[in-house]
C-alpha cells in the first residue's frame, strides 16, 4: 500500500474539536487524497464548550451541538468512522487497526485523542449520583439529575467546576470544593480568581478553598454526602468531579512514541515519528508563550494546531506552530478572557476598565507583559492578543502613563505583587 | 419562520429557514452553508462568523463584545459588518440577506 499512484490518505484519530478541524482544513487547503476521521463516540463531531453552560441549562438542544451536518462530510469527501476506535498503530506499515477489525493505511497520521477526566482515588467514587462532564453523554446524565437535585457538590474549582456552578446556581444549592487556596489556580491570577469567587458567592454558591475530599458516603448505592479531611461532611444529591483531565496517550505509548504529560511533539507538532502528528488536548508541545513545554486544553489550541498540521500536510512546508494561546469562560454576566500564558510567579498589574465590573490583569515577567486576563474588558483582550502575536509586550509600554499602550482606559494602574 | 439568504463571492447564494431564536451563524451551520465557521460556538469570541448585512433590515446596534471582535475579522471590516452569532431570527429579523466574506 501507499505505493505510487495510490490515493494518499490522512487518518485522524479522534473526532473532537481538533480532529474535526484538521479534517475540514485539509480539504479546504486543497488535500486531494483520502481523509478518514475516526471517533469513538457514535454521534458526529460537536461543540463541547456549551456542555458546561447553555446545554446544561437546556438553552441549547442536542441538534444545535454538531459542528456540521452529515451532508458536509459527504460533500467534503471526509470518511467519518464513528463508534469505533483505533487500537494500535503499525508504524512500519503505516497502518492502524480499529476495534472493529478494520485496517486503515495512512501516509500521515494525526493523533487528536483528547483527554479524559481524572477521578481522584476516593472511596465511593463509583456511587450513583457521581458525575463528570467531558462529553455529551456525561452532560446528558447530569442534566437528567439536576431537576431532582437539591444540593450539588462540585469537587474542583477550575473552569469546568465554576462554569457548572454558574449554570445551576439558580436551581439548587451548590458548593465548590477546591483543594488549593483559590479557585482557577492553574488558569488565572489571584485578583481574577477573587472576582470569580465573589460573583459565585453573590449568587449563593458556597466556595470552600483548601478543602480535601477523603470519601463519598452513600446509601442504597447512591451518594449522600461528601467527607472532608477537616472532619466536615456535606450533604449531596449529586457530586461532580471537575478535577482536571489526563491526556489520552495509551495509543501513542503502545506505538513507542515519546510521551510525557501528553504526546511529545516538536515545534511543527510532529511526534517522534515524522509521519505522525499530535494536536489539541493530547499534545505536549514547545511553546514560545510558556517557559518550556506545555499542553493546553482549549478550543483555540485545538483548532489552531489542527489548521497548522493540515497546512503542513497539504503544502509539505514545515513551520513552527506559534499562535497566541487564548481562553475564555463565561459565568453569570461575567466574560473572562485570557491571552497568553502566565506562570504562578508572574507579577500582576491591574488596570481598571471604563465600565463597572471591568478590569484587566497584566501579568509581568521581568520587563515584559506575557499574558493579559480581562474581566468584561474585551477591548483589552483583543488588543493583547494582537500585540502578543508579535512577542511579549515591553513593560515600558504598559507603564507609559498618559499613552495607554494597549488602548482603552487605564485609569488607576496599580502594580501589585501576586498574592499567594 | 424567518429566513436568511447567504450571498457567496462566486455568485451563488443559499436561502435557509431559521427557527425563532436561532442565530445567523447556527442557521448557516445546520444547513451546511459554506463560509461561516463559528469556531467558538456563538460566544462572540472568535469572529469567524463575520457577515456583511445587505440593505437596511433595521437590526439592533452592534454590541460591546461584538464591536471588539469585529476588530479582528480576517476579511476587511465594513460599515455593514456583523457577527452572525449575534443576530437572532425572530428577535432581530424576519428576512435577512448577508454577504459571506472570502475569509474568516
Amino acid at each position: 500500500m501507499n505505493s505510487q499512484g495510490a490515493a494518499r490518505a490522512v487518518v485522524i484519530v479522534g473526532a473532537g474539536q481538533a480532529g474535526f478541524q484538521c479534517a475540514a482544513s485539509l480539504r479546504e487547503k486543497g488535500w486531494e487524497g483520502r481523509i478518514l476521521l475516526v471517533g469513538d463516540e457514535t454521534e458526529p463531531p460537536y461543540y463541547r464548550p456549551p456542555l458546561s453552560k447553555e446545554y446544561l441549562r437546556a438553552e441549547v438542544s442536542s441538534g444545535e451541538l454538531p459542528f456540521r451536518p452529515g451532508s458536509f462530510f459527504e460533500r467534503s469527501g471526509i470518511d467519518l468512522i464513528l463508534g469505533d476506535e483505533v487500537r494500535s498503530i503499525d508504524r512500519g506499515a503505516r497502518r492502524v487497526l480499529l476495534a472493529s477489525g478494520a485496517r486503515l493505511d495512512y501516509d500521515e497520521l494525526v493523533l487528536a485523542t483528547g483527554a479524559v477526566p481524572c477521578l481522584p482515588d476516593v472511596v465511593g467514587a463509583s456511587l450513583s449520583g457521581v458525575a463528570v462532564v467531558r462529553d455529551r453523554r456525561h452532560a446528558d446524565e447530569l442534566r437528567e439529575r439536576l431537576p431532582q437535585c437539591r444540593s450539588l457538590v462540585i469537587v474542583g474549582g477550575g473552569f469546568i467546576g465554576t462554569e457548572v456552578a454558574a449554570s445551576v446556581a439558580a436551581s439548587c444549592e451548590v458548593t465548590i470544593l477546591e483543594r488549593w487556596p483559590r479557585v482557577l489556580m492553574r488558569s488565572v491570577s489571584a485578583p481574577v480568581a477573587q472576582r470569580v469567587r465573589e460573583v459565585h458567592e453573590s449568587h449563593g454558591v458556597v466556595v470552600r478553598t483548601g478543602s480535601v475530599v477523603t470519601a463519598l458516603n452513600g446509601a442504597a448505592g447512591r451518594v449522600r454526602s461528601v467527607q472532608l479531611a477537616d472532619g466536615d461532611a456535606l450533604d449531596a444529591d449529586v457530586v461532580l468531579f471537575a478535577t482536571g483531565v489526563a491526556p489520552r496517550t495509551a495509543l501513542a505509548t503502545a506505538a513507542g512514541l515519546d510521551v510525557s504529560d501528553g504526546v511529545r511533539v516538536d515545534v511543527a507538532l510532529r511526534t517522534s515519528d515524522p509521519h505522525i502528528s499530535a494536536i489539541g488536548d493530547c499534545a505536549n508541545f514547545p511553546s514560545a508563550f510558556s517557559a518550556g513545554r506545555t499542553r493546553l486544553e482549549s478550543v483555540q489550541n485545538a483548532a489552531d494546531q489542527a489548521r497548522h498540521v493540515a497546512e503542513r500536510i497539504v503544502t509539505g512546508t514545515v513551520r513552527a506552530y506559534g499562535t497566541v494561546p487564548w481562553f475564555w469562560t463565561h459565568q453569570y454576566e461575567d466574560k473572562i478572557q485570557i491571552a497568553g500564558i502566565a506562570g504562578e510567579n508572574d507579577e500582576c498589574v491591574i488596570s481598571l476598565g471604563g465600565a463597572a465590573q471591568a478590569f484587566s490583569v497584566f501579568r509581568v515577567r521581568g520587563e515584559a507583559v506575557v499574558a493579559v486576563e480581562s474581566v468584561n474588558a474585551p477591548h483589552d483582550h483583543i488588543r493583547a492578543r494582537k500585540r502578543l502575536a508579535a512577542g511579549a509586550i515591553p513593560l515600558a509600554e504598559l507603564c507609559a502613563l498618559g499613552q495607554p499602550p494597549l488602548g482603552g482606559s487605564h485609569r488607576g494602574l496599580q502594580p501589585r505583587k501576586p498574592t499567594p | 419562520m424567518a429566513s436568511v439568504t447567504f450571498l457567496h463571492a462566486d455568485g451563488t447564494s443559499a436561502t435557509v429557514e431559521a427557527l425563532d431564536g436561532m442565530s445567523v451563524m447556527r442557521a448557516a451551520i445546520i444547513n451546511d452553508v459554506d463560509g461561516i465557521v463559528g469556531e467558538c460556538g456563538g460566544q462572540a469570541m472568535c469572529a469567524t462568523c463575520h457577515v456583511y448585512v445587505q440593505g437596511d433590515p433595521g437590526l439592533p446596534p452592534v454590541g460591546t463584545d461584538e464591536e471588539e471582535m469585529l476588530e479582528c475579522t480576517a476579511a476587511t471590516r465594513e460599515a455593514n459588518s456583523r457577527l452572525g452569532c449575534q443576530l437572532k431570527a425572530g428577535r432581530d429579523f424576519e428576512s435577512l440577506t448577508v454577504r459571506v466574506p472570502e475569509r474568516q
